[in-house]
This record gives structure tokens, C-alpha cells and sequence, in this order.
């Protein structure tokens, strides 16, 4: 177990920092490099800059394509509340990451919302995870990594909840954990609490990190790449009115 | 029935892995493959050569475009797009979903390109290739996708399988896996500058011929210009409507000529499609070169898309981007047109004349999606008819449904499978039909024109597809029309006067009269017979309608009231006898 633990709380964080650090640049920077011969918009055809960052924006913090969908709301708003959960709850967890007197009042208020949060998330998680088994296109479509990604965020959010409710760490010791990590100094596993629920969030929640560069999950930075979304009709020989002629 | 029910029944689809098996374009032809600008084998590799070639193309295509680099990598088949393909609706094969279609490439992409793809295999969904799955999963399946770009609106990341389709049959042509159909079609374009196949001297006379009709019916010197050496506009149309759709040509002969605009076709570029799109890059660029080049040479200023739908997004999206930069403007003749409509450019519109039509509109995939044409279209429409009804809104604009025979698919071997692609345009017409009477299905493209028909024959639904132009046609007056119509009018009815004037019989009591007016009038009397009725009983008198037609001496050119009057006039100065008169006379007409 000491080992384990050593490993997981003092080697793997610099392991899952790098590949998730490196993995992520490294597909948003080729994303970025490819070339496109032309400008391919999907309707209502962008006009300029500014109609294609609404347009992404829309459809990053909303999901408007995805509303879209005729018939199937239901789908958007899990994942919606997927997604804003996951938001909030990753917000929540910057407080760990502050000095006490650097955490600021959003990041307390959003305490209460975040823990909230993790509890939400749990059902259009398994929404997220019974459609793909009980609507056969969709099961048809799936592969292994669909079931996976969603287990895996199941787990760390189930591992968490059962950390803080029934395990109770303290914040100081999870705080104590993260600023040594940040400082580059080795975390004295005798000076703290720390359950074994909590190791294995923590394992999970590296996992998760570790794997995102190499999964769908990076459809995060792709979104705001998405020729379709992102290129705006230019070119100036084209009119709709022959007096420009 | 309310709008929008019968097509939320439609998207209850079952599941039918492998229907689309059966749907698959015959391949090329040595001598179509040869022609192709893309360098292409001229029939399909040998299995052992296949797999390498495929994947070295597949690299380049993730390489060259943004678009399939990103499309391949983060789809998290949500499956939001899964009910919007026609094909699946129409066949139930989820390798017919947007997803379904684009994983075949992407099982591949993963396990030759990824690192989890070569650490995990299948587990996440990767896949070797093999001869196998180009020849039965690629070579079938991208050739059941039109590139219509729907999944792209509803997929949360925009995801465009157009974008995968494109690049997947890039990847078959390298491998000599290519469609007869498309091929043939573009070798066509490189020796005849059409999609038809249309000679030049074919084409002029075509046009020469829409002239006279126009002439015909309106009166008018309306001109059809070919080759000029210099014009302000050069106006692309799809070929077929030199053919097939000759009303649109000539609405849009009419509308140049009304406002006078100094236009010509070419015979070099004498196509708007560009069926590039759905081959290779190379081989649109090529094509669409054909067209600049041409403007170029006449110094156009403007240069006008005809009604074709993926003309326009070849032209719209990749011209400019391929053969810039341009020296002329360009747009689509539904722009041109709406735009002398707003400025009232176009003076005599009588909409009345289009009454007989209950008009809707079929949104081209690319106008829609592609080309930023969706308002233009209904405007122009409105604008010459009175009787206007859309389709529910979940299937027009970006939302609109393929008509089932685009991307290259409008090949007799594929009949099925475009019948049962234009499904969901058939029911949301049908709502339209049931709910307002539509009887004029306006659908602006050339690949609708020749789809859609049958796709309304197959399901059963009466009405008449036809282009917005030739509705525009015949609300458009030309100066010189209303003179000429009245004339031709009068002229029918001193024909049909004359023809009353003639002695008639009556078939009840063979009572004869000097006129079939007082025949008629004897009918109703005696016979109870009403006058519109009169046709039942009073017939001309035999031999009469044609003696009373004035006549003239083919001999000597006089003339003469009635044929009798000629004949006797022949047998008197001429010597002929009254047997032999019809050798000389003849009627005026
Ligand atoms: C810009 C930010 C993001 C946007 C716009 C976005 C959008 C979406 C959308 C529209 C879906 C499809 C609907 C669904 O299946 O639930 C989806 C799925 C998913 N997203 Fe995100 N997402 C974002 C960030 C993230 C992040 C940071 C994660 C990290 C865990 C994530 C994890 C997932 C997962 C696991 C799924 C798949 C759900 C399933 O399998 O059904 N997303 N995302
Ligand atoms: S909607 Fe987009 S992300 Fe979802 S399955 Fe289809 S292509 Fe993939
Ligand atoms: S582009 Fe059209 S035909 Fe192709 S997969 Fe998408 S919806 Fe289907």
C-alpha cells in the first residue's frame, strides 16, 4: 500500500502532467497546422470572424447543434447537465489549488453549486450510459472506449462522492497534497490523512487526464476547430447583387 | 393529418444491418479512368497492391485537409446524427447512419494512425485494412452518401461526412475502385465541355431552336447567344436544360433579354455541374478552370450559375479557392434574378398566369447548406406566383432533405436506393400536397429535375416538378408579347368564327343550315340539346370547313375566298382539272 501510494500521490502526478499537457498540445497543434483548400461553412454561411466565434460559442456553452436535434431533447439536456456539471465541478476543485488567502469568493460560493454538481452528474451519466445499451443504432454505433470513457467519469465522480461523504478528508490535507505537488516537493505520506477512497480518486481522476489526449474526449479543443463551424464564406467576387458589377 | 406527423413517423426506422449491400455503381471503364485528371489506375489494383496505395492516399487526405484530420478524431458518436440521413431512413442500415458511414474510415484511420488504434485494436474500435473493406464497405457505402451535408447541421461538432465521403473516394479512385457513371460523366465535360456529352453544333442548334419556340409563342426575337467573342455575362447552365429542362433555359433567356443584358454561353464551358465534387479535387479544379478561363478570355464581368445545386457550391465555396484569384464576379441566377425583382428591374410580371400552380419548394442541398441561397429562392418564386406553400419547417432551409440522386448517385444501377433516399422529401411533399393542393414542386437543380419525378412517381404523389425559372418565364412579359398574343388571339377567334360561318348538318334529323350557329340553335329547339352541348348533335358539313378556307393559285398566286372558288379559277385558265386541283391550289394557311 506504501508504495502504491507513494507512487500514485508523489510519481504519477508528473507522469499524467506531462502526457495530458504534452498529448494535448501536441492534437491541437496538429489540428492547427493541416491546411484547408477551401472554405467549407454549412449553412447559414458565416459572413465574417465574428459570426463564426458566435456561432462556436453557441455551440460550445449551449450545444445549439445538438438542440437542434428534432425529437430528441432529451439528449441535449444530458448532456448539457453532463457537461456544466463537469464544469462546475472542475471549478470547484481550483480551491485546492489556491493558498487560502488566494482562493476567491467565486471559488468558495461555487462550493455548495459544485458539490451539488457531483451528485447531478451521476444521472445523465447513466442516461449517457443506457442509451448507448437500450436504442439499438446507437448500441450498433458504440464501440468498447464509448462504454469506457463514460465508466471511467462514473467511477471518479462515484470514488469522490464517496471520499468526501464518507470518508471526510480533510481540505487542508488534500490542499496540503496539491501545493506540494505544485512546489515540487515530495508529500510526507506519514504528515497526512489521506483514505484510500481518496487514493483511488485520485488514481481515476489521473487516469481520466492521462487518457483524454488519446481519446474522443479532446473533441473539447476540436470543437473550436470544426471547419463547418469556424470558416467564414470570404472572397470578394461573390455578389447577390448584379449593380456591384 | 397535421403537418410534420407523417414525418416524425418516418424517423421510426428498423435497424437492418447490411440492406445497403445490395446497392452498387458499376465500375469504370479504362477509357473514362484515362481521362481523369487525378492519376488514377485504369482498373482496380491487385489485392496485394491495394491496401498500401490506399493508405499512403489516406495519410495525404488527413494531411491536406483540416477537415478529415478533425472529423476522424473527434466524433463521440453521440449519434445525434444518425436519423438524419435519408439513406438510413430510406434503408435502415446503420453503415448508412453519418456515423456508421464515416467509422468504416475511421475504424481504419485508428489502427493505421493512432496510437491507441495500434495499442488497443478493436477495443477502440480499430480496424487493418483490407481489400475487403475497400471493395465491400468503402466502394459501396461512400457511393451511398450525396454529400448533402445534413448530418453536418445536427451533429454537435459540425461534423461533416460529406467532408469523409469525399476523402474516402479520393482514396478508392487511387486504388482504381471508381464509379462508371461519375467518370464517364467528366470525360464527357473534358471533349465536349458538358456533362451530356452535347457537340458544339448539338448545342447551337439547340439553342437556335429555344429561340424559335420563344419566338413561337411570344412573338418575340428573344436571342440565346453562343460564343460570342465578348460579353459582360457569362451564364452557365446545367446542360440538361438544353434538353430535358428547356423551360428554365428559356425563362432565362427572358429575363436577359427583358433587361438587355449583354450575355453569352460558351461552348468550351458549356456547363454549370461540376461533377468533380464528387470525385477528386483535382478533377473539380480542372473543370471549374474550363469556366475562369473562359470568362477570362470573352472579358466577362459576371459570371451566372444556372439553377444546379452542387454548380453552385463547386462554384461558391472552391472556385475562388482553387482557380482565384478571380478577375470577374460571379453568382447564382436565382441572386441575379431576385435582385432585378427587388429593384423592379423586371416591370411586367403578371403572376396571374402562373394560377394554375400551387407552388413548394424542394431547398437543393447546396443552395441550402453550401451556398447561402435560401431566401432568394422563395423570393423569386413569390414574386410570379401567387399560390406559395413551404414544407414543414424540420425538413426546408439547412434542414432540407436530398432529393436521393446527388453526390454522384443518379446512375440506373443505384434506382433502388435513390427511390428509397427520396422517402423523406416524398412525405414531407405529400404533407404539402394533403394540406394545401401543391401541384408544382419548384426545385432549382438539375439533379432534382431528373430525381424527383421519379421519386413522386414511386410514392404515388401527383405533381409537376419543374424549376423556378420556367414559372418566371411565363410570368414575364416581354415588350412586343401582349401585342403579339392579342393578335394570335383574334387570329383564333376569326379561325373559330370562320369555322361557325360554316354550313352545317345536323346529325339528329340531317337538317342542314347555312352555320353551325343556327344549327345549334335548331338543336336546342327541337332537340333539347343545350349549346354547350351542341357538338353532340351538329357537325360541319362535310368537305365545308375546308372549301371555305381562303385559298391560293400555286400557279399564278391569286387568291381566293374558298378552295372552290380556286379550283374553278385552276380548271379555267390553267387547264386543270377539278380532280387534279389540289396539284395547284392551296389553302392560306
Ligand atoms: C468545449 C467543451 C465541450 C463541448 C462543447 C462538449 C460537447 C459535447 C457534446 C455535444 C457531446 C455529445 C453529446 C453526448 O453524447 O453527451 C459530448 C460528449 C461527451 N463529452 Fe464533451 N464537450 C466539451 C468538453 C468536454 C470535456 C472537458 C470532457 C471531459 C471529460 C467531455 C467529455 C465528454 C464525454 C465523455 C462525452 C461522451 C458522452 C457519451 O459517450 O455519450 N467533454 N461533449
Ligand atoms: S452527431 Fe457528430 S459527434 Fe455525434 S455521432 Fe454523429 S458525427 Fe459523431
Ligand atoms: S452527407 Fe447526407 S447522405 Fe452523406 S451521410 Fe450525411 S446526411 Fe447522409
Amino acid at each position: 500500500m506504501g508504495v502504491l501510494a507513494n507512487f500514485v500521490v508523489n510519481v504519477l502526478p508528473y507522469i499524467t502532467l506531462v502526457v495530458f499537457v504534452v498529448g494535448v498540445v501536441y492534437r491541437i497543434a496538429v489540428w492547427w497546422s493541416r491546411p484547408s483548400p477551401a472554405p467549407i461553412p454549412v449553412f447559414p454561411g458565416q459572413r465574417s470572424v465574428g459570426d463564426a466565434v458566435v456561432r462556436v460559442l453557441a455551440d460550445v456553452l449551449l450545444f445549439r447543434s445538438l438542440f437542434r436535434f428534432s425529437g430528441n431533447r432529451i439528449l441535449w439536456l444530458g448532456s448539457w447537465l453532463f457537461h456544466i456539471s463537469f464544469g462546475l465541478i472542475l471549478l470547484r476543485h481550483l480551491r485546492y489549488f489556491l493558498g487560502a488567502e488566494a482562493v476567491p469568493g467565486w471559488v468558495n460560493a461555487l462550493q455548495g453549486i459544485g458539490v451539488a454538481a457531483a451528485v447531478v452528474i451521476s444521472v445523465p451519466l447513466l442516461y449517457l450510459l443506457l442509451r448507448r445499451i437500450v436504442h439499438a443504432d446507437i448500441k450498433w454505433i458504440s464501440t468498447p472506449a464509448d462504454y469506457f470513457v463514460l465508466l471511467l467519469i462514473l467511477s471518479v465522480v462515484l470514488s469522490g462522492l464517496y471520499a468526501k461523504f464518507f470518508a471526510k478528508p480533510f481540505v487542508v490535507d488534500v490542499k496540503y497534497v496539491i501545493r506540494s505537488l505544485m512546489a515540487f516537493q515530495p508529500v510526507d505520506l506519514d504528515k497526512v490523512y489521506l483514505s484510500t477512497s481518496f487514493l483511488v480518486h485520485f488514481f481515476l481522476v489521473q487516469v481520466l487526464f492521462m487518457y483524454i489526449p488519446f481519446s474522443k474526449v479532446m473533441h473539447f479543443g476540436g470543437v473550436f476547430f470544426s471547419p463547418t463551424r469556424t470558416h467564414y464564406f470570404g472572397g470578394e467576387s461573390h455578389t447577390k447583387s448584379q449593380e456591384e458589377v | 393529418m397535421k403537418m410534420g406527423e407523417q414525418l416524425e413517423k418516418m424517423y421510426d426506422v428498423e435497424l437492418k444491418p447490411g440492406a445497403g449491400e445490395a446497392y452498387v455503381c458499376n465500375l469504370t471503364k479504362p477509357e473514362f479512368a484515362e481521362v481523369m485528371a487525378t492519376d488514377i489506375p485504369k482498373e482496380p489494383l491487385p489485392d496485394h497492391e491495394m491496401v498500401p496505395v490506399a493508405l499512403r492516399k489516406l495519410d495525404r487526405m488527413r494531411k491536406e485537409r483540416k477537415s478529415v484530420q478533425l472529423y476522424l478524431d473527434i466524433c463521440v458518436r453521440c449519434g445525434a446524427c444518425i436519423k438524419q440521413c435519408h439513406y438510413f431512413i430510406g434503408t435502415g442500415d446503420p453503415k448508412n447512419t453519418p456515423v456508421g458511414r464515416a467509422e468504416l474510415l475511421r475504424k481504419v484511420y485508428r489502427a493505421h494512425f493512432t496510437i491507441s488504434g495500434k495499442l488497443f485494436g478493436s477495443l477502440v474500435g480499430a480496424q487493418k485494412l483490407t481489400p475487403e473493406i475497400l471493395k465491400n464497405e468503402w466502394y459501396k457505402y461512400f457511393y451511398q452518401c450525396s454529400e448533402c451535408r445534413r448530418c453536418s447541421v445536427f451533429c454537435p461538432y459540425g461534423i461533416d461526412q460529406a467532408e469523409i465521403t469525399m476523402a474516402g473516394r479520393e482514396v478508392l479512385n487511387s486504388v482504381g475502385l471508381a464509379p462508371k457513371y461519375v467518370t464517364q460523366v467528366i470525360s464527357q465535360v473534358y471533349k465536349h465541355g458538358n456533362n451530356l456529352g452535347i457537340p458544339e453544333p448539338a448545342f447551337k442548334y439547340n439553342c437556335q431552336f429555344l429561340e424559335e419556340e420563344i419566338k413561337e409563342t411570344t412573338g418575340v426575337d428573344v436571342k440565346i447567344p453562343v460564343d460570342k467573342e465578348k460579353a459582360d455575362i457569362l451564364y452557365l447552365p446545367p446542360s440538361a436544360d438544353l434538353f430535358t429542362n428547356t423551360d428554365t433555359m428559356i425563362g432565362v433567356a427572358k429575363v436577359f433579354h427583358a433587361i438587355g443584358a449583354d450575355w453569352t454561353m460558351s461552348t468550351y464551358a458549356s456547363e454549370a455541374a461540376n461533377f468533380g465534387l464528387f470525385f477528386s479535387y483535382d478533377d473539380m479544379k480542372t473543370i471549374n478552370l474550363r469556366v475562369v478561363e473562359t470568362a477570362k478570355k470573352i472579358g466577362a464581368k459576371l459570371v451566372i450559375f444556372g439553377e444546379c445545386g452542387h454548380a453552385w457550391r463547386a462554384a461558391r465555396q472552391f472556385m475562388e479557392a482553387m482557380n482565384g484569384p478571380l478577375p470577374f464576379k460571379f453568382m447564382n441566377i436565382l441572386e441575379f434574378t431576385a435582385d432585378l425583382l427587388r429593384k423592379g428591374k423586371l416591370k411586367n410580371i403578371d403572376k396571374s398566369r402562373n394560377d394554375d400552380v400551387v407552388v413548394t419548394l424542394h431547398d437543393p442541398c447546396n443552395y441550402a447548406r453550401a451556398g447561402d441561397l435560401v431566401e432568394e429562392t422563395r423570393y423569386v418564386i413569390q414574386q410570379v406566383c401567387n399560390n406559395f406553400h413551404d414544407m414543414d419547417p424540420s425538413v426546408t432551409k439547412e434542414r432540407t432533405f436530398c432529393c436521393g440522386g446527388g453526390g454522384g448517385l443518379l446512375t440506373e444501377e443505384l434506382m433502388e436506393l435513390r427511390m428509397k433516399g427520396g422517402l423523406p422529401r416524398a412525405t414531407a411533399v405529400k404533407e404539402v400536397v394533403e394540406a394545401h393542393g401543391v401541384n408544382y414542386l419548384a426545385a432549382p437543380c438539375a439533379i432534382d429535375k431528373a430525381q424527383l419525378p421519379l421519386v413522386m412517381q414511386h410514392y404515388n404523389i401527383p405533381v409537376q416538378v419543374g424549376g423556378i425559372h420556367d414559372l418566371v418565364g411565363k410570368a414575364l412579359i416581354l415588350e412586343g408579347q401582349e401585342e403579339f398574343e392579342a393578335k394570335k388571339k383574334a387570329e383564333e377567334e376569326a379561325a373559330k368564327a370562320a369555322a361557325a360561318a360554316v354550313p352545317a348538318v345536323c346529325g339528329l334529323c340531317d337538317a342542314e343550315f347555312a352555320t353551325m350557329d343556327e344549327c345549334c340553335e335548331h338543336a336546342e329547339k327541337d332537340h333539347k340539346i343545350s349549346k354547350e352541348q351542341c357538338d353532340m348533335a351538329c357537325e360541319p358539313k362535310e368537305g365545308a370547313g375546308a372549301a371555305a378556307v381562303p385559298a391560293v393559285c400555286g400557279l399564278c398566286d391569286a387568291e381566293f375566298a374558298t378552295m372552290d372558288e380556286c379550283c374553278e379559277h385552276a380548271e379555267k385558265e390553267h387547264k386543270i382539272s377539278k380532280e387534279q386541283c389540289d396539284m395547284v391550289c392551296e389553302s392560306k394557311q
